[in-house]
């Protein structure tokens, strides 16, 4: 028997479905922000079509392994006491990170650390900005596994506030750069300094997609 | 010639921009007090202060001291009369003295910055600076008594 809309029965049936088709509605849009969020916090301004996961880890893993050389990895140290030489031991005289990163009282970086390398063996090299990451951001590459660190590289919580764009930049950083100009006794990254900014921006704008750990 | 400010001394100094300040200090202007100890920036003895900061002369440039205001041990009192440097004779701290000059001025900034060091500051202040006749302890008694002469 077909059912009078009109009818109290028929009324309340109307209701409900109109009820049922609303939350449905708002589901659907308020699952549709939520994606468009999650989106933002991992990947900015990079269109569909660019995106290549194989090309992505692939050239990650050749950005891992010069982050992960002594270079780049004796500032990036997994506690408080920056590293030293080709073997990644502790800093001698272990001069501590402090707040900012630029160590503490008569241990701060730049007490020895001159603005350019200073000659000879043994001896500090140099930048005009020595320092470590603050210590509210470590942004530690000692220990990390390539999904870690890629992922940490990522995210604005976790690499020093940076967007997408000044990820890329970074890769010129004065600091970055000087880990190629390391003074006398001291290996160079694996890759040269434009070959590691080439898998650089390869990693980012194919999606800087994270590899998965084995 | 370059300009600088030692011990609030204007002197006008003629020479490489790229000599390092310990010997502008102490061959050009004639303050022997800060020490040549390993001209690495290992050891620690040739610590002035640059602008308030402990830094090791042997490797700083001069060009770099130019405009800025640099302390040597002659200058950090008027009348030898620190906290640390009475502090260092009422505890007796040097043996042969040569570490001295450079350690007392690294406790000095480490006092400035930190009025009641605990033995972990001070470890992390003054591990840089290395002694070869080991007074360590009085160091660190002497930092001590220092920062509690300050409070008074």
């Amino acid at each position: 028997m077909k059912q009078d809309l009109n009818s109290p029965k028929g009324f309340s049936r109307k209701i409900r479905t109109i009820a049922v088709l609303t939350v449905l509605f708002s589901l659907v849009i308020f699952m549709g922000f939520g994606i468009e969020h999650e989106t933002k916090t991992t990947v900015v301004n990079i269109k569909a079509a660019e995106k290549d996961s194989v090309a992505s880890t692939k050239a990650f893993m050749q950005v891992y392994k010069v982050l992960m050389s002594p270079r780049c990895m004796n500032c990036h140290p997994s506690g408080d006491i920056p590293l030293q030489g080709d073997d990644s031991h502790l800093h001698a005289m272990f001069p501590k990170r402090g707040v900012e990163g630029k160590g503490v009282t008569a241990m701060k970086c730049m007490n020895c650390h001159q603005p350019k390398n200073v000659p000879g063996l043994n001896t500090p090299p140099g930048d005009p900005n020595w320092h470590l990451p603050p210590a509210n951001m470590k942004m530690v590459f000692q220990g990390r596994t390539p999904a870690q660190l890629a992922k940490q590289l990522v995210n604005p919580k976790t690499n020093g506030n940076k967007t997408m764009e000044q990820l890329i930049a970074h890769a010129d950083d004065g600091l970055v750069k000087a880990g190629w100009n390391p003074g006398e006794g001291r290996t160079l990254p694996p890759l040269s300094h434009a070959e590691f900014k080439k898998e650089w921006i390869q990693w980012i704008k194919t999606g800087a997609f994270a590899p998965k750990d084995k | 010639m370059i300009t600088l400010n030692i011990n609030k001394k204007t002197h006008k100094i003629d020479a490489d921009p790229d000599m390092p300040l310990l010997w502008v200090l102490r061959d050009i202007v004639g303050l022997v007090g800060t020490k040549y100890g390993c001209g690495v920036a290992q050891c620690g003895a040739c610590v002035v202060h640059l602008d308030g900061e402990a830094v090791r002369s042997c490797v700083t440039k001069v060009s770099r001291a130019a405009g800025k205001s640099v302390v040597t041990i002659e200058g950090l009192s008027q009348t030898n009369d620190h906290p640390l440097q009475k502090a260092w004779l009422d505890l007796d701290v040097s043996q042969c003295g040569y570490c001295q000059a450079g350690q007392i001025m690294s406790a000095a900034v480490l006092l400035k910055e930190n009025k009641n060091p605990t033995d972990q500051d001070i470890d992390d202040a003054m591990a840089g600076n290395i002694c070869r006749c080991g007074t360590y302890l009085r160091i660190r008694d002497a930092i001590h008594l220092a920062a509690k002469a300050s409070k008074k």
